[in-house]
């Protein structure tokens, strides 16, 4: 029920954007998600985007688990 | 896919449990709230990854398993109603009721359509003037707002015959209920990630600060998971709990302001019937009487026999993470997804579904 995926809006028109994600193409209802831009990634939770990925959050956390697994390896 | 493989790395996720291990000396009991977590710490193997101080419990994160019988039966006779059209999302069509279930009227003739988003039931109302359609609302905050953007849509362009029966239910409410019951004691919290993309992290703010118990709000891949858990530890091992958010990319500590305004704008709050947890105050959402008109139990009245639970099944107790599912013994004997008794065996978020689908000796080990 709370599933959501990350996809990517390729237009936009009013309050409905068409997405992209792996070839794929819906469109969804941005609505609730006003602030989305062409390029963006959405979380797409039954037909709406509820929230706009930070991609520069997304990295932060990936260097920060690059950086958890590095000192493990040290043992 | 991006933002989803990156987080899948057998590596890193082999490096995080490494360390969880190395922090981790009190032995602690985390809960997963969210159905989703449940079925992604079976699905990865996560259980298996983390160390034996960790223990976990499944909650009551699934939308599904949580609808009361009492309402899962108002559901099974609006759809038998003349000139009614039901729209659902599809899980809740296999779910036993007292004395029949979705699936059973939608054999009997009533018309039972599943959707995929509220968007589809109001178009079925559009194209079907002369019938109510009825949407069948479960779920939680992630769920609400699409609700609320659906009677909106439905005012706007006077779709008169467009319905919901609302059963929406509050997360943070039914976690204070959780813990003033003090059935099973709790270490942490793994936050439930799209949840909180809606309401951000500060309602959450009572967990630490009233029950000295530390809370993560986490994403769906397993190394978000791992991430959640070893911070979870963390404070545990400091002795310091807070709130955190190990899910930054989606969410913000204030959540989702426009989704947030049309809840609000949309519905009220007030008491929910929980299955397995009873009337808890607080944790329900009702359509505000501006929109009466769209609001199903006003406009339709059903007559209900009294609900009876299914005999044996201990969905209830599952719900609350007081039994984990092999306790029940109807696992997997008389209870399957083919087959089931209960509601936790039907929805994919269902904690009895992720360990019949998933189990393993080593996942079903502690019971």
């Amino acid at each position: 029920m709370c599933l959501a995926i990350p996809v990517r809006i390729v237009a936009i028109d009013g309050d409905e954007a068409e997405t992209e994600i792996a070839g794929v193409r819906r469109r969804v209802s941005i609505a609730l998600t006003p602030e989305a831009k062409l390029g963006d990634y959405v979380l797409l939770h039954t037909g709406y985007a509820i929230g706009v990925i930070d991609e520069a959050e997304a990295e932060e956390t990936l260097k920060l688990l690059e950086e958890i697994a590095s000192l493990s390896e040290v043992h | 896919m991006k933002f989803i493989d990156e987080y899948q790395d057998n590596k890193l996720a082999r490096g995080l449990a490494y360390k969880i291990a190395q922090r981790s000396t009190k032995t602690i009991r985390l809960m997963e709230f969210c159905g989703g977590h449940t079925h992604a710490i079976l699905r990865y193997g996560i259980r298996q990854l983390v160390p034996k101080t960790v223990e976990m419990r499944s909650g009551p994160g699934c939308p599904v398993c949580v609808t009361a019988t009492a309402d899962l039966d108002k559901a099974i006779a609006l759809a038998h109603l003349p000139d009614v059209i039901i729209t659902t999302f599809g899980d809740m069509i296999r779910v036993p009721g007292s004395y029949s279930s979705l699936q059973q009227a939608k054999a009997e003739g009533a018309d039972i359509r599943i959707v995929y988003s509220t968007i589809d039931a109001v178009e079925i109302a559009k194209a079907n003037p002369g019938k109510s359609v009825i949407f069948i609302g479960i779920g939680f905050e992630t769920t609400a707002p699409t609700i609320a953007a659906s009677i909106l849509k439905a005012q706007q362009e006077k779709i008169e015959n467009f319905h919901v029966l609302s059963l929406n239910k509050l997360t943070p409410p039914v976690m204070k209920a959780l813990l003033d019951s003090g059935e099973i004691k709790l270490d942490g919290i793994i936050g439930p990630g799209h949840v909180s993309v809606i309401i951000g992290s500060h309602p959450y703010e009572f967990i630490p600060q009233d029950y000295g118990v530390a809370c993560v709000i986490s994403g769906f891949e397993p190394l978000d998971i791992l991430l959640c858990i070893d911070k979870l530890v963390e404070q545990i091992e400091k002795g310091e709990p807070r709130v955190e958010i190990a899910y930054p990319r989606g969410v913000k500590p204030e959540g989702n302001r426009k989704a947030r305004q049309l809840m609000e704008d949309v519905f009220e709050i007030g008491e929910a019937n929980w299955r397995g947890i009873g009337i808890v105050p607080q944790s329900g959402l009702k359509l505000k009487g501006k929109y009466e008109r769209f609001d199903a139990d006003k406009a339709f009245s059903v007559g209900l026999n009294p609900p009876r639970e299914p005999k044996g099944c201990r969905c209830g107790d599952v719900i609350r993470g007081a039994a984990m599912p092999l306790e029940c013994k109807l696992f997997r004997k008389v209870c399957t997804p083919e087959s089931p008794v209960g509601p936790c065996m039907v929805s994919s978020e269902g904690a009895c579904a992720a360990y019949y689908q998933y189990g393993t000796l080593e996942n079903l080990q502690g019971f």
